[in-house]
């Protein structure tokens, strides 16, 4: 814990107090200054572009495996089926990004077929956009949904369901009444699974977004490279940091008022 | 008058296995009904098969002159009593109760479940969690849960079995005053043979997916169809083939010259309201006869003679 989360972090923290260095790095004096370039509204936008599109890609991956969940927990091959969520994950994630360009560019299979067939003329724009990025993102982080997810409902008592029909409650119903608010700790948790990595990408709007997507990831990325202000991307790193803290803890307080 | 629940020739196969098979029932308004049977007597898939929770192989289920089997739990006018209860944990005891009222938009939903916790003597644990009960409190959440749609059939599996003994003698008496005052048909199943005998107006006893017979206690404990039925419910001697309670039997040190049979008296076992004296005959048999407590003492070793009455024995073909 200490050699992987401690000493890195505390080293980011102090980063974010120093001023940038002529040539990268950081030299003192110590200063707030990167702090206060946060304020800058270009900064603010992104941040809550940010925010918005790993929003959006969470309640995506939760509304697409909380169905797939219910599927794999009432089909006779659970282990299959969880094997192939799994599967991906022996491919490196960047080839899988890069095979998702493929697939989506203005020659790439989805153009050409669509065009093949007569049915556009000229290619949709399915790449280097919003869309784009929140597709990486949801296909990349479902797994990290459905997992949690698939925990919860296995454990879910079977006489509970049968409960609610007995009672009346038609199966919509009883997937509301009882199914959902007995997953609360599940889908908490895939939530904070899937936003977290999400508020923090920077390969998938990088690759997929293009120069139009802009996300913190990307910021934070170029701020340590091409842009060499290493004391300012350790300062939106920090931030970053803080917003996924707080998020977990009050996920983790709400959650011990449920339990 | 035709019979509320009319179970008809119901088969249920689970993949290889046969749970029920040609299961025929019919029960009156207002009953008392327990199913009683071993585990794994089908029992339970029976009582499922009225709820909706599974799907007959072949038969028909018929309540209020309406064929109901094809139905989904949610369309039929019978409630469960589960036997691990299954309240739900996210919802507190009023809002446990209100859940099938609401689900039915009935009107009148908080004076229902004022009476209902009133009934079951749960008034002022409204706003507590199941968890936050004692196990007879929750079984009496599970109880007025059902109780408050006042259901044409309220089925009941081994509500009873979670309970510990001395509570489980308290509740049952209970249970049966609570039928009495709301008139609800009960469907009991039990694999206790106490409580379907002190329970019931009507039985049925089961035994490999078959119901060997159905019929007051009181015919089926005196009248026993089947060998199984014999054995099964209460203890029987068996002498050569014929079947003699303990209770019928009589026992003295004098033969009263009639037909008694002299025997050792293997163990004598002293159970508060009565003895039972275990006897083994001349011919190897081993016979127990029930006598009072305030009666001899009988010794181990002890030369005695053993009858019975010839309209006690009960016969079965082979």
């Amino acid at each position: 814990m200490l050699v992987t989360l401690a000493i890195p972090s505390a080293i980011v923290c102090l980063y974010s107090l120093l001023t940038r260095g002529a040539y990268g790095g950081v030299e003192r004096p110590w200063t707030l200054e990167n702090f206060k370039l946060l304020g800058d509204p270009l900064y603010l936008m992104i941040f809550f572009r940010s925010l918005w599109i790993a929003a959006a890609a969470t309640a995506l991956c939760i509304g697409l495996a909380f169905p797939l969940v219910l599927f794999i927990a009432r089909s006779r091959r659970k282990n299959l089926c969880l094997s192939l969520v799994i599967l991906p994950f022996w491919t490196s994630f960047l080839i899988r990004i890069y095979a998702w360009m493929f697939l989506l560019r203005d020659t790439g299979l989805i153009n050409t077929v669509l065009r093949g067939a007569g049915l556009i003329h000229d290619p949709l724009p399915l790449l280097y956009n919003d869309g784009a990025v929140l597709l990486g993102l949801v296909y990349g982080f479902l797994p990290f949904a459905v997992l949690p997810l698939y925990a919860t409902v296995e454990r879910l008592d079977p006489a509970l369901l049968e409960a609610a029909a007995d009672l009346g409650a038609k199966p919509l119903d009883a997937l509301f009444r009882v199914t959902i608010p007995l997953c609360a700790p599940g889908i908490r948790a895939a939530a904070i699974l899937t936003f977290v990595p999400c508020l923090g990408t920077y390969l998938t709007s990088d690759l997929l977004g293009g120069s139009k997507t802009i996300l913190i990831g990307n910021v934070i990325q170029n701020q340590f490279t091409a842009a060499r202000d290493w004391p300012f991307g350790a300062a939106l790193s920090v931030v970053l940091m803080m917003l996924a803290l707080v998020l977990m803890f009050a996920a983790r307080r709400h959650g011990e008022e449920l339990v | 008058m035709p019979a509320l629940l009319e179970l008809k020739q119901i088969s249920k196969r689970f993949a290889a296995q046969c749970a029920v098979a040609d299961v025929s029932l019919a029960i009156e308004r207002g009953q008392f009904f327990s199913l009683l049977g071993p585990s794994g007597c089908g029992k339970t898939t029976t009582l499922r098969i009225v709820a909706g929770f599974e799907t007959p192989t072949s038969g028909e289920v018929w309540l209020n002159g309406t064929r109901i089997d094809h139905l989904p739990p949610y369309q039929r006018n019978v409630n469960t009593v589960f036997q691990s209860y299954a309240l739900f944990p996210h919802l507190t005891v009023r809002e446990n109760i209100e859940f099938g009222l609401r689900r039915k938009r009935a009107y009148g939903c908080a004076a229902r479940v004022a009476n209902v916790l009133e009934q079951v003597r749960l008034t002022g644990k409204e706003n507590r969690k199941p968890d936050e009960l004692s196990g007879g409190e929750r079984q009496r959440v599970a109880l007025a849960r059902a109780l408050v749609l006042e259901p044409d059939v309220l089925l009941l599996d081994e509500p009873l079995s979670a309970l510990d003994p001395q509570l489980r003698k308290q509740v049952r008496a209970e249970l049966k005053d609570l039928q009495r005052r709301s008139g609800i048909t009960f469907l009991f199943v039990t694999h206790d043979q106490e409580e379907a005998l002190s329970l019931s107006d009507r039985m049925a006893v089961m035994n490999g997916g078959v119901v060997e017979q159905a019929g007051t206690p009181r015919e089926i404990y005196q009248r026993p169809k089947t060998k199984f039925l014999a054995s099964f419910l209460g203890a029987m001697n068996w002498i050569g083939g014929v079947g003699v309670r303990p209770e019928c039997t009589r026992i003295a040190r004098e033969s009263n010259g009639n037909g008694a049979r002299r025997g050792l008296v293997t163990r004598s076992v002293f159970l508060g309201s009565s003895i039972h004296v275990e006897t083994r005959l001349e011919n190897g048999d081993v016979v127990l006869a029930q006598v009072a407590a305030n009666g001899d003492a009988y010794r181990e070793g002890e030369t005695v003679h053993v009858w019975w009455n010839s309209s006690d024995e009960l016969h079965f073909p082979e």
